[in-house]
């Protein structure tokens, strides 16, 4: 018994030596400002680390790009520029990225370089090269689709050179499966009905959020979030107003207290 | 002769002893331009018409002049004669013009010089006949019109036909019929009678030519403050030497560009091949730079990112490293232990992805002062690294009221809607049904009439230009009658919409009911997060 705890240790100790120092200086973490999801995976997002981002419907594509924009927000360094890399089919189909929209969110459309690449083998490429350059703050990289070429081995190797160089890489996958990657968390958003206005007007971008899968640590964990542009953080929905008494047995379409406890 | 030189060249198989015409269609004929040495000694003229030659010389073949194929043919010769000097003009149709003022000592004298063009030209297959003269007139003249030797070069001028100074037709007839047939017959006389009889042009073209007045070639492109060359005895055939040459030619560049305290933006090889063409690569970058590491690496994504790989032929003679565009730059930072200061990686890494995918691949956004939602960012080129402007921040509180994905152009959908300006209440996108649950607007977005270069008529109304924004459009359109103004773009009507499962869409309906259209169709514009 005793043999095998030492055992147990000798082979950890060689495992942190193959894993590298990496793992020691743990880095600086963007916290989203929600303490349930902050404290899930050990108090923010983790910068210089690759993340990944899946929309559970091709329809939520949009508020999946929105999730990236905010998440580039908070792991941005102050002054560093966020460099998106596209497809061309993406700008197509999905829409271009428009920079009033950032702004909207809260990102100066300034600070965004943005990458049209022809293919998928070069978007792997040019998102290896962005990857490896420390003065980028943020890389959004968005494969259209289900390329063949991003495998183990290509996010892999996003992985360590976003380790080495202190980016933090968001892989956006808006119309795909998650297969097996290399990266630091997986997550899975959905667009949520959001806490209407005035006038029953919609109001802040509002998410439900899966975290599917987060390296060393226990995955699992289902949220809803709602973007707080002014103070650059995430928080719980508000509950609905409350609604008028309506006639008995009547109810307004969309009006329904969602989150009536 | 070039024609036939180039009809040769392309097509190898031509048989030597086959006459060759080139033809054109001429006042309703088909007639000669050009020709062939063979077909010209058999007696067939530019002029002629295509039957009369044909009857006169049965085995003559006829191709179809093309001027413009002659034209490039010969940019691409006057390339290869860029090795000689810089200063390189075309004279059109057939002829090119260098000049050699001080360059002609590194090939050995003019007779060397033209001895090596003689030999290169050769070895394209082209006829060549050349001159060299103290004007450029008096070569061009001397290398068309010359049939004689001549003692020096003011006597051989002097023997040429009046032709030589290329006027237009009657005067060259009128000097014939004055008895003037040469050159020295003309400038023996004095210039004023001359000038009052056959316009002051012929005699200003006379001074040219017998260098009396100074005359100059222009270039076909201007010269770079910095032109750095390395010549090769033995042709060099790999792409990878080549490099190594640029790179100690960026060396000299460096030097070059650290004594003028500058840098360079644009860096441009030319490799010469030995059979007289040439190829060019050239880069960019978005900051001055002298650092012969970065310019060796952008060349070779250059040449990476080359459709059709680069051919040696029979090896490069020389490579010519040019800088044609400078900007100041201070001097650098040298480490202690050895190597300059990492520049601005940011910097590198978009010029790196810049000359790799091509310049409008890799873009930063600057806001344009307008409405209308697709024009409002506009993209430009990140290597040109623009200056950051001013976004609008976005109202607090408010949740966003532009998407992020916006849909250029927009998407048509199939909605129901009230007439005439209701809200959507259900729509149909990408086969897919959409109940409304929440909504904003309308948010009018009026067309920039103001913009658009229509014919506007005389209009009796001052009120079509009405000052009160919130009402312009509304009023402008119903008091302009659609038949008096052609309004190709029409005012949108803009809501921010929620479906039943959360989802933010951006609709607009294009078109006011009833006065600008009868059936405003809907689109989807954008997508929120």
């Amino acid at each position: 018994m005793v043999e095998s705890v030492e055992a147990l240790c000798a082979l950890r100790g060689t495992i942190a030596r193959i894993e590298g120092q990496r793992m020691a200086d743990a880095p600086a973490a963007a916290a989203l400002g929600h303490a349930g999801i902050d404290a899930a995976i050990g108090g923010g997002l983790a910068r210089g680390r690759l993340h990944e981002l899946f929309a559970a419907q091709p329809e939520d594509a949009g508020a999946a790009a929105g999730f990236a924009t905010m998440l580039a927000l908070l792991a941005l360094p102050p002054g560093a520029p966020l460099l998106w890399l596209r497809q061309d089919e993406a700008e197509r189909g999905a829409g271009r990225l428009h920079p009033p929209g950032l702004a909207e969110i809260g990102l100066d459309p300034s600070r965004l370089v943005l990458v049209v690449l022809p293919d998928p083998v070069a978007l792997l490429r040019a998102a290896a090269e962005v990857v490896r350059c420390p003065q980028v703050g943020v890389a959004v990289i968005e494969p259209w689709r289900r390329p063949r070429a991003l495998d183990l081995t290509a996010s892999r190797r996003l992985a360590i050179a976003a380790e080495a160089s202190g980016v933090t890489a968001l892989m956006l996958r808006a119309d795909a499966e998650p297969g097996p990657s290399a990266a630091q968390t997986r997550w899975s958003v959905t667009a949520a009905a959001s806490t209407a206005l005035e006038a029953d007007a919609p109001g802040h971008p509002t998410f439900d959020l899966e975290l599917l899968r987060r390296r060393g640590g226990p995955a699992g964990g289902r949220w809803r979030l709602e973007w707080d542009r002014e103070r650059v953080r995430f928080r719980e929905p508000a509950l609905p107003r409350a609604v008028p008494a309506v006639a008995a047995g009547g109810s307004l379409p969309g009006a329904a207290p969602r989150y009536a406890r | 002769m070039l024609p036939a030189d180039r009809f040769r060249a392309l097509h190898p198989d031509t048989p030597a002893d086959q006459p060759l015409a080139f033809i054109e269609k001429q006042r309703g004929a088909m007639r000669i331009v050009a020709v062939d040495a063979r077909a010209l000694r058999l007696g067939i003229a530019p002029g002629l018409t295509l039957a009369d030659a044909r009857a006169r010389v049965p085995e003559l073949a006829a191709i179809d002049h093309d001027p413009h194929a002659d034209a490039l043919w010969l940019e691409r010769i006057a390339d290869g004669c860029d090795r000689y000097t810089p200063m390189v003009a075309l004279d059109p149709p057939d002829g090119i013009t260098l000049d050699i003022s001080g360059t002609e000592h590194l090939f050995g004298g003019e007779g060397a010089l033209a001895a090596d063009a003689e030999r290169r030209i050769a070895a394209l297959g082209l006829h060549l006949r050349h001159a060299v003269a103290a004007t450029p007139e008096a070569a061009q003249a001397l290398a068309r019109y010359q049939t004689m030797p001549a003692p020096d070069e003011a006597a051989a001028v002097r023997r040429l036909p009046v032709a030589a100074l290329r006027l237009e037709e009657e005067i060259e007839v009128a000097l014939g019929r004055a008895g003037l047939k040469t050159i020295g017959d003309l400038a023996q006389r004095p210039s004023a009678p001359i000038a009052a009889r056959f316009g002051s042009e012929t005699v200003a073209t006379l001074d040219r030519l017998i260098g009396h007045a100074d005359s100059r070639i222009v270039p076909r492109r201007p010269l770079p403050a910095l032109l750095f060359e390395r010549r090769f005895a033995e042709p060099i055939l790999r792409t990878e030497q080549a490099l190594l040459t640029i790179s100690e030619l960026a060396g000299e560049a460096a030097g070059a560009l650290e004594e003028r305290r500058s840098g360079g933006r644009r860096f441009a090889v030319r490799l010469y091949r030995s059979d007289g063409l040439t190829r060019d690569l050239a880069i960019e970058t978005s900051l001055p730079t002298r650092d012969p590491a970065l310019v060796v690496r952008l060349m070779r994504e250059r040449i990476d990112a080359l459709a059709d790989p680069i051919d040696p032929g029979f090896g490069f003679d020389m490579i010519r490293l040019a800088v044609p565009m400078a900007e100041p730059l201070g001097a650098s930072q040298f480490q202690l232990e050895g190597g300059s200061v990492s520049a601005d990686a940011l910097a590198a890494l978009v010029d790196r992805l810049g000359t790799r995918l091509g310049r409008g691949r890799v873009r930063r956004f600057a806001p344009r002062d307008t409405h209308i939602p697709e024009q409002r960012a506009l993209p430009l080129p990140a290597m040109d690294s623009p200056a950051p402007a001013p976004w609008g921040s976005p109202v607090p509180g408010e949740p966003p009221l532009r998407p992020l994905h916006l849909f250029d152009p927009p998407q048509p959908i199939e909605v129901l809607a009230e007439v005439p300006d209701g809200p959507p209440r259900r729509f149909r996108w990408r086969r897919t049904h959409h109940d409304v649950t929440r909504f904003e607007g309308p948010e009018r977005i009026a067309s920039e009439w103001w913009r658009v270069k229509v014919e506007r008529l005389p209009d009796p109304e001052p009120s079509v230009v009405h000052p009160d924004p919130g009402r312009d459009d509304l009023e402008a359109a119903e008091e302009m009658p659609p038949a008096r103004h052609p309004r190709p773009l029409l005012t949108r009507d803009y809501f921010r919409v929620e479906d039943a499962r959360g989802r933010r869409f951006w609709l607009f309906r294009h078109g006011l009911y009833g006065s600008e259209t009868d059936r405003p169709c809907w689109y989807v514009h954008g997508l929120f997060a």
